[in-house]
């Protein structure tokens, strides 16, 4: 498991440059260009299980999803950062991507410093250290459950109609 | 749960959501009025075909299409994406659906009478805040949220905390709301104003026409919020009476809301600023920055291409001509401001001065066609965004700027304060 540490205000023009907004919009045609302004390695080296460790208002900019399903495809076990920006933050929701804003863990991590996600008690373990996380609210936690809001949506249409 | 009055923000989503009250923090689900999407209508719809075969979607009145963001199409798949939307307008019989030259779909709402006070509007476009402006709870969305709502109509908040903003004395001549809101972005930060409302108030709020709230409100996810908003008062209620849109929905902070906190601003001390690379809130005063050469200028926007900024461009640029080494590109924000910037003149001066007129729609401003940068090239852009790699290469540079600074900066081919437009003159 690597960890991908990276800065404040890291916006979507970063993460998904905006030229290719309208041609690539499947998990194939994102993955080339993940974060390919950002860190150029990102694409061709992030594993599943990998971590990325993100300073303030990550996701910032554009209502762009697709470095939300990109992160997704590739099989990012979490991102972990001192804030989100709002719309970065619904559309993890949306997609089924673990958010978790934990300051006091990003500011804790050192190079070499493992970092593991336990969600059944809400906490960030770093290196042999522990941090609390928020409570994920019942309503966000039915959509997650669900397999992200498509699903969730399909599923009360079945019920309901 | 507290007791006293309530911000916009709480008190909106509580009468959308049926409640007697609403607090920050707290999930409420809400059926918003409509539903924005643009060219990534193709991407929205290619997510749930099965389910518009069985369900179809929620109103035809619901959703609102512009395609503006690729327009006109420049490759095969833009294209394809465009046929692909009408057929879908057509097969659900779409009301509110406008093609390719209707404009930016901000400024299309704005102009179709669609942003109505006391409404919800979200869409798949972060610059939705745009309406705010007019007392709409206006917000942006994802691709897969933009899908869902299409079939449910139905979707959740978190009540946002509040800033309150309040606005005192008047802007100086020369002086815009474009300057006014990289002031905002500068003291407040990228990520000041993250999850939460921006309220606007103050004696010097009605100093500020509909066209100045606009460019204000559309800039408010520049710091990371959710709404940027402005009451409904005498300066905008006949605005909007004289389109025909209802007023009655309209609603306000109370007196005694609770808000996170209030930054105050003399409009009188604003001066002319930019956003240098690659930071919004990256804020420093024009008169620093002179003598800074540029390459390219983009006049327009949803931020900056109404008829008021291109009347302001046009004020400097009449009679005179563009640098020889700088491209000034024009982009109004609709059919409806083009077509009243032609009855002004106002067009006919910025083109006798050199500038290319582009199709309204968003241009070069997300580096997808229409004057995007080489590397190494630097943009004075009235637009909203200075990321790098915004305008097409990550080795560009935008510096965001007002429409007066932008047509000073056309003419002498760098950053040029007042002072030296008049020796040059």
């Amino acid at each position: 498991m690597k960890v991908w540490r990276y800065g404040d205000d890291v916006n979507t023009d970063m993460l998904f440059p905006g030229k290719y907004t309208y041609t690539c919009s499947t998990p194939d045609e994102i993955l080339p260009h993940l974060l390919e302004d950002l860190d150029p390695d990102f694409a061709g080296q992030v594993k599943p299980g990998d971590v990325i460790l993100a300073g303030d208002n990550f996701g910032c900019g554009s209502s762009r999803e697709q470095p939300v399903v990109g992160l997704k495809a590739a099989g990012v076990a979490a991102v972990i950062g001192r804030s989100f920006a709002r719309i970065f933050f619904r559309a993890a929701i949306n997609q089924g991507l673990v958010l978790v804003e934990a300051p006091e863990a990003v500011d804790a991590w050192r190079p070499g410093d493992e970092v593991r996600l336990d969600l059944d008690a809400s906490r960030v373990l770093v290196g042999d250290r522990s941090f609390p996380i928020p409570p994920i609210p019942p309503e966000i936690l039915a959509i997650r459950e669900a397999g992200g809001l498509l699903a969730y949506a399909r599923a009360r249409l079945e019920k309901e109609r | 749960m507290q007791s006293g009055g309530m911000t916009f923000a709480e008190k909106l989503l509580a009468r959308a959501a049926g409640l007697e009250r609403a607090v920050p923090g707290q999930i409420v689900v809400v059926r918003p009025d409509h539903l924005l999407t643009h060219d990534n209508t193709a991407a929205i719809i290619g997510k749930i075909p099965d389910e518009l075969d069985r369900w179809g979607i929620v109103d035809p009145d619901f959703p609102i299409i512009v395609l503006d963001h690729v327009a006109p199409a420049a490759s095969e798949k833009t294209a394809a994406n465009h046929k692909a939307i009408r057929a879908f307008v057509e097969r659900f019989g779409i009301r509110h659906f406008h093609d390719v030259g209707s404009g930016i779909c901000h400024q299309v709402v704005v102009d179709q009478g669609l942003a109505v006070p006391g409404s919800i509007i979200v869409g798949s476009d972060s610059h939705t805040c745009t309406y705010g402006a007019l007392g709409v709870f206006a917000t942006g969305i994802d691709r897969t949220e933009a899908a869902a709502l299409l079939l449910t109509g139905e979707t959740w908040f978190k009540v946002p905390r509040t800033i309150r903003v309040v606005l005192d004395g008047a802007l100086r001549p020369g002086v815009t709301a474009k300057d006014l809101v990289l002031h905002l972005a500068g003291r407040i930060g990228a990520s000041g104003a993250t999850y939460m409302a921006l309220e606007f108030h103050g004696p010097g709020v009605a100093t500020l026409d509909v066209d100045q709230r606009l460019t204000v409100s559309n800039m408010g996810v520049e710091m990371g919020a959710k709404i940027a908003v402005f009451p409904v008062d005498a300066v905008s209620r006949p605005w909007l009476e004289a389109r025909g849109v209802p007023v009655e929905g309209a609603l306000w902070a109370d007196e005694d809301a609770a808000w996170a906190r209030t930054v105050e601003v003399d409009l009188a001390a604003v001066e002319p600023v930019v956003a240098l690379p690659h930071q919004v809130d990256n804020v420093r005063p024009v008169r620093e920055q002179a003598g800074l050469s540029v390459d390219q200028v983009l006049i327009g926007s949803c931020t900056n291409g109404r008829l008021s900024d291109l009347a302001a461009a046009a004020e400097v640029l009449r009679g005179k001509q563009v640098h020889p080494g700088v491209r000034l590109l024009v982009l109004p924000a609709s059919r409806e401001v083009l077509t009243q910037a032609l009855e002004a003149g106002v067009i006919q001066d910025l083109v006798a001065a050199g500038a290319t007129l582009l199709p309204p729609g968003c241009g070069p401003c997300l580096g997808a066609h229409q004057g995007v940068l080489a590397p190494g090239e630097r943009c004075v852009s009235t637009s909203n965004r200075n990321f790098r790699g915004r305008m097409g290469t990550r080795d560009s540079e935008i510096v965001l700027a007002s429409p007066v600074t932008a047509a000073r900066a056309a003419l002498h081919g760098f950053i040029a304060p007042e002072e030296t437009g008049e020796e040059a003159g």
